[in-house]
């Protein structure tokens, strides 16, 4: 299978002091992909996403995104989107003002946002609340917005990182059909969460534990694998770090 | 350039649509302006003074008559030794104590000059330095009208000044200079740090980080505002201090603007530095308050003459950069001093100033590479 890849990376280790925080990672994201990153709360998945988001820089290995080497970050920065776990518009200003705002930061034309904006919200029912400022509007308006900010200005990638931490059952559901809606455009979604069930929604997931890698591969593939009824069952059984039991 | 931009027009926009910052910009620097303009007042009305009567001639009775005829005095105490003269003050009520000589009558005619004693209440300078100027023209009105009368020789009675508590009245005048160093320090210190922090809380400055923007273009695009809004601010205050107290400024207002820049960009260093150390609002109003803005006010001079304090405060308010700009535009604004006159405060501002930039350019930096999850 010869598919064009998104993210390459190879033996990508991240040191701070003597503490491994990313030990021989090898993994490839394909183009138009969901591909899910799982792991427990210290296991390096941040980590390892700054780095591919360019935030932060390997101690050693070869990290490519959006076929550019990590050495560029500059560059890696305008072609990728970003969605933070925690709420990342800005209360204060209405709908309009935010997208304004990302699109002239990602060095989009005025031209352009409008463009986009009017088709951005009509697909998602939003035309009436262009003049409303984000705090005014309910929670699971603002999640699907501050998504749809990440992609606004059409990157070839977006990391999604938790996304859905703290939102109702209904707004999550929409939310993935958002994600799908955006990979099926081409776009390659990378996506770091906790819950399982959203596991199963990727088409290849990544299981870190401990700084390594230790699953790869689609969620059914991997149930299969490990003889698992669902990917929490799975995870449980090899995730967990060896020197913490419940 | 053009992300530049669209990233500076959302911070005026914060800026604009927030009521607390917009009260804390302009609203503030208007009320201490009128605090203190009012607090330091330009008229005296029956002000309380207290008389020692040494001499019980006709001399001393028509002078303590005109003084007590006058709109500016109340005479509420007659003394009769020196010694009431200190607990006299410590009461506080009496502004000042006006004192003829033995003999005042007899010394006038034999040696035709003689020396009334004006001791007032300096810890309120500004009052005291009007009773003793009201107090003296008083004096000198009445030896006038003698001088029509005796021909012989001058009679003069010539007062004789003595300020009480703070000898040197060195405070006058000070509160412009004094409220354009504590607003600047506000605006740029404390509320650019705060709008830098309230990022990070948030937690859009990790997505500002992901963006294009270059993290100086971030920290850049967010002062500046805050650097613009300074000068706006020294403007109003100057016109403010102009139109309604008819203060103005001697020296040059360019070398003036200049200076205040250049503290602006020390505020706004301090500012970035306060934020890549603290990540909640609260800790960076705190540590403002307690570094910059309490000393600030305190030991800069503002308020409290530098002369007058310990050698100790002395050389810790060194170290406070608002001492010296308070020594820059002190002189600047009230003797029209130039550069010459200012230039090794200068000096030593703006080497405070290119201090904090490379320090805290240097913390950002190891801030954004350490900051892991």
């Amino acid at each position: 299978m010869d598919r064009e890849m998104a993210i390459e990376v190879r033996d990508l280790v991240k040191r701070f002091g003597s503490f491994t925080a990313n030990d021989r990672l090898t993994f490839d994201v394909y183009k138009g992909e969901i591909f899910g990153f799982l792991g427990a709360n210290g296991a390096g998945k941040t980590t390892a996403m700054r780095i591919l988001c360019g935030l932060s820089r390997p101690t050693s290995g070869r990290v490519t995104v959006a076929g550019i080497d990590s050495g560029n970050p500059e560059a890696i920065k305008r072609r990728i989107g970003y969605m933070s776990q925690r709420f990342s518009l800005y209360e204060d200003l209405t709908v309009n003002e935010n997208l304004e705002l990302y699109g002239g930061i990602y060095g989009m034309t005025m031209k352009e946002i409008r463009q986009r904006r009017e088709e951005l919200l009509q697909r998602l029912s939003f035309t009436g609340y262009c003049e409303t400022l984000i705090q005014a509007l309910p929670l699971g308006l603002r999640q699907k917005l501050a998504f749809a900010v990440a992609v606004f200005h059409e990157p070839e990638i977006v990391f999604l990182d938790e996304p859905t931490s703290g939102v109702d059952p209904v707004t999550r559901r929409q939310f993935w059909e958002m994600i799908y809606e955006t990979a099926s455009r081409g776009m390659t979604v990378f996506v770091t969460t906790h819950y399982m069930d959203e596991a199963e929604y990727c088409d290849r997931i990544t299981i870190m534990s401990e700084g390594r890698i230790v699953a790869l591969d689609s969620p059914s593939a991997l149930r299969e694998q490990h003889g698992t009824a669902s990917v929490e069952e799975l995870f449980v059984k090899i995730a967990r770090p060896k020197n913490t039991n419940s | 350039m053009k992300r530049f931009m669209a990233f500076v027009r959302k911070e005026f926009l914060h800026i604009f649509r927030d009521v607390r910052t917009l009260i804390i910009l302009f609203g503030i620097p208007a009320t201490q302006i009128l605090i203190f303009g009012y607090a330091v007042r330009t008229d005296l009305k029956n002000a309380s003074i207290a008389v020692l009567d040494n001499a019980h001639d006709d001399v001393s009775n028509d002078l303590i008559l005109k003084l007590e005829a006058s709109d500016f005095f109340t005479i509420s105490n007659r003394l009769n030794s020196y010694d009431d003269i200190d607990a006299t003050f410590k009461k506080g009520k009496i502004k000042a104590v006006v004192i003829f000589p033995e003999d005042l009558a007899a010394l006038l005619t034999r040696d035709g000059h003689a020396t009334v004693s004006i001791i007032a209440d300096a810890s309120e300078p500004n009052t005291a330095s009007l009773v003793t100027g009201y107090t003296s023209g008083i004096l000198n009105d009445y030896s006038a009208a003698l001088t029509k009368h005796i021909t012989t020789g001058l009679p003069v009675i010539s007062p004789e000044v003595r300020m009480y508590f703070n000898p040197n009245l060195e405070s006058h005048f000070m509160f412009v200079p004094g409220v354009i160093t504590l607003i600047l320090i506000m605006v740029s210190a404390l509320m650019t740090s705060v709008a830098i922090v309230r990022e990070k809380e948030s937690g859009t400055m990790e997505v500002l980080l992901v963006s294009p923007l270059k993290p100086w273009q971030i920290i850049v695009g967010k002062v500046a505002p805050y650097f613009f809004l300074s000068l706006v601010n020294i403007i109003v205050i100057l016109l403010m201090a102009w139109f309604v107290f008819k203060l103005p400024v001697r020296g040059s207002i360019a070398l003036l603007i200049a200076e205040c820049m250049l503290y602006i960009l020390m505020g706004l260093s301090f500012g970035i530095l306060i934020s890549t150390i603290v990540d909640k609002m609260e800790n960076a109003i705190i540590i403002t308050f307690m570094v910059l803005l309490l000393p600030g006010l305190l030991l800069s001079g503002f308020i409290f003459p530098i002369e007058n304090m310990p050698k100790v405060y002395d050389y810790l308010s060194a170290i406070l950069p608002p001492r010296w700009f308070i020594e820059i535009i002190r002189p600047i604004m009230i003797k029209g001093a130039g550069f010459v006159y200012v230039w090794k405060e200068t000096l030593i501002l703006a080497g405070m100033t290119l201090f904090l930039i490379v320090l805290s350019a240097r913390k950002f930096k190891v801030r954004l590479e350490e900051s892991s999850g």
